[in-house]
């Protein structure tokens, strides 16, 4: 046995279904080895989606992602895909080959210290230099990845630590970091001040973030919610704790969030935050969400709490453990005219909107495209003017709402929708782009036909750089700059190219009729949806 | 505000780019910061001086706690603490200012530890203000260079011992 088969039999022993990636020399003992697994390996057609796609995995089945690549540019490009899920805290193992370690640090071929290039964005990484060492690192690398505050972890292997032979495999049982144990369980002192607090409060609210979905704690969320009648909102990146349509939900906050949402939250006098930063696309002005409200703030990273907000209770643990303590706490408490005035807030304060009826009107589509979706889809929004429409008025029923929330990273939700699809073959899952993230990452058609991933893409065509141009609408008085798509594939040739089945959908009059068709489709399929390029999200 | 972070790390390569990155990343200053093995050769202690107001104080010993390589973060004022700079600083002399360096040394605390025939090395191991004091007592004389340890701290003892 030598060190990639070691690699791989580690990659078996965590229950591994698939690695994204994309091989060169220097991680060619590892692809050998993975021949002869179970593992199912898919190749991407740029790593930066190899980690777009372990992401898009790892949120649906709740394990860390796994991701392959060379050395150099194979590592260097799956910089940003690690930065993405590291602002989302999505649990990622990326695996990077490297050059022989007697050659590190001379800059032979294809070498880049690629462990000093990802250190502000992964939470932990690895360089091998002892063969011995693979099934330890393996296991803390899983570990490290999908406990605590989960995020990606990076473990970097030269070429001849994975030809080297290993005298005896043994996958650890335990992991014993001296340096790593965090704290889930919260602190009883503080519990029990939140529901202190919580009796007293007359206008509570809770905002849920996306860390609430990581720790799969929606449902004990919802019953204390549901229990104790506490209306609750939420980030973007918390989309899909409540079902939309859940009277006591009242949508996303932000400033791309909806009026009502943000007014709930600013009129409430107990804010519990719980997973969330407190970031500023969600809370442009941190120091209101603290004045005239006493603020809990949960996470499972202290160093969350106080970042940006000093909150009045700071609680720090898993949102599921601390759900599951809140709920053994026994109190009552009343606000029926607080939740009365928040649904005449949602009952009035929905945006008006004026949809030129020569297009699709996207608002109008997605909310008909969540209506016929299978009630446990995934939608994955990709990055810009389609995802606030789809943030806005996508209908979460009993699915999952996937996006690229902190670092907004463009092209995300192909390659996010095919590593979805391949963790949970039995769910539908519809990726939502713009022609412009469309264009980021339409190379994985490739992937999705090769691999066989029946992926359903939706693009909104505006031939413009929508979320660009409406910025520069508002703050250059549309001197627009760089923000034109003129030059872009006609979507039904390259469909054909790729061998899809395809639909156009030009205004809201076929919208029914396309949808039924596109939804029926057991195989990929592309679909157009053209918008009107002036459409503005705001 | 001035804050002392006594950082214990794993005794590793790489560690104290990641720490001092951090530092970098989050725009935290860094006054100075002295690194040494400990007792314990698997275990190297940073000695961080910081400042700052009080959400960056605290930020900053939550970030350090967030990374894995490090141990244990101990945090204290500069008055809590027994702190130590050593400096060494190589001046340029003649008969003229002679007397006058060697008994700011005598006053100082400062020892000559070598000497050529026009110039000399004082050393001093002081707490960081007074070897500071020592440069400006210097300043009219010609300084040919300096090196300094940055500070080294340990939070004074307790009764109960630790």
């Amino acid at each position: 046995m030598n060190g990639a088969d070691a690699m791989v039999k580690c990659l078996e022993e965590e229950g591994v279904k698939a690695v994204f990636g994309y091989p060169g020399v220097a991680i060619c003992p590892f692809y050998n080895s993975i021949l002869q697994s179970d593992v199912r390996s898919i190749l991407v057609r740029t790593e930066q989606n190899a980690a777009h796609a372990a992401s898009g995995l790892a949120r649906v089945t709740g394990e860390a992602g796994v991701c392959a690549v060379t050395s150099g540019p194979g590592a260097t490009n799956l910089i940003t895909g690690i930065a993405t899920a590291f602002a989302d805290s999505i649990p990622l193992v990326c695996i990077t080959g490297q050059v022989n370690s007697e050659l590190l640090g001379s800059d032979v071929f294809q070498e880049a210290d690629i462990t000093g290039a990802v250190e502000s964005f992964v939470k932990y990484s690895y360089l091998v230099k002892d063969v011995n060492d693979i099934p330890r690192v393996f296991k803390e690398a899983f570990h490290i990845a999908n406990t605590g505050r989960k995020g990606p972890v990076l473990i970097d292997v030269p070429i001849d630590v994975q030809n080297a032979s290993i005298s005896r495999f043994k996958y650890p049982e335990e992991v014993n970091m001296r340096t790593y144990k965090p704290t889930v369980k919260g602190h009883i002192v503080q519990i029990k001040k939140v529901i202190r607090e919580l009796e007293r409060a007359k206008r509570p609210i809770i905002c849920a973030g996306g860390g609430v979905l990581l720790s799969d704690a929606e449902k004990e969320l919802r019953e204390f919610a549901e229990q104790h009648k506490i209306p609750v909102v939420s980030t973007m990146m918390g989309i899909g704790v409540m079902p939309t349509r859940h009277p006591l939900y009242f949508g996303m906050v932000g400033n791309n969030g909806k009026p009502y949402a943000n007014r709930a939250m600013n009129e409430s006098d107990l804010l519990i935050m719980v997973g969330a930063r407190v970031a500023d696309r969600a809370v442009s002005q941190p120091d209101l969400i603290t004045q005239n409200k006493v603020l809990v703030h949960i996470d499972v990273d202290p160093a969350e709490i106080g970042k940006n907000a000093g909150p009045t209770i700071p609680l720090v643990g898993d949102a599921k453990h601390i759900f599951h303590d809140f709920a053994k706490q026994e109190f009552s408490c009343e606000h029926e005219e607080w939740l009365q005035s928040l649904n005449e807030y949602r009952q009035t304060m929905e945006p008006k909107r004026n949809p030129n009826p020569a297009y699709v009107d996207p608002a109008v589509f997605i909310g008909k495209l969540s209506e016929k979706m299978q009630d446990d889809g995934v939608y994955v929004a990709d990055v810009g003017q389609n995802q606030i429409w789809s943030c806005g008025y996508h209908v979460v029923k009993n699915g999952r709402f996937l996006t690229s929330g902190g670092m907004g990273t463009m092209g995300y939700s192909i390659p996010a929708a095919m590593g979805a699809k391949l963790g949970d073959m039995t769910k539908q899952v519809i990726a939502v782009c713009g022609d412009g993230s469309f264009q980021m990452s339409m190379m994985e058609l490739a992937t999705i036909c090769q691999h066989d991933i029946p992926v359903k893409v939706i693009v909104m065509k505006n031939n413009y750089l929508g979320m660009v141009r409406e910025y520069q609408h508002y703050t250059y008085k549309d001197h627009y700059s760089v923000v034109d798509l003129s030059g872009s594939p006609d979507l039904s040739k390259l469909a054909e190219a790729y061998g899809l089945p395809f639909i156009r959908v030009e205004n809201m009059e076929q919208a029914d009729a396309a949808i039924e068709r596109f939804l029926a489709e057991d195989e990929s399929i592309l679909m157009e949806c053209l918008i009107d390029p002036m459409d503005l999200v705001k | 505000m001035k804050r002392i972070y006594s950082v214990l790390v794993e005794n590793r390569s790489g560690v104290l780019c990641k720490v001092a990155g951090l530092f970098s990343r989050r725009c935290f200053n860094i006054d100075s910061l002295a690194v040494g093995e400990t007792d314990d050769s698997s275990v190297s202690c940073m000695t961080i001086v910081s400042s700052g107001d009080e959400r960056t104080m605290e930020q900053i010993e939550k970030q350090l706690n967030k990374k894995l390589d490090v141990i244990k973060v101990k945090t204290f004022e500069e008055s809590a603490s027994i702190s130590r700079e050593l400096m060494l600083i190589k001046v340029k002399y003649n008969k003229n200012n002679r007397r006058d360096i060697m008994e700011t040394c005598a006053a100082m605390k400062a020892d000559i530890v070598d000497m050529s025939k026009n110039q000399m090395i004082i050393q001093i191991c002081d707490v960081p203000e007074r070897t500071r004091l020592l440069i400006d007592m210097l300043q009219g004389i010609s300084i040919v260079e300096v090196a300094r340890t940055g500070t080294l701290a340990l939070a004074k003892c307790m009764e109960s011992g630790e």
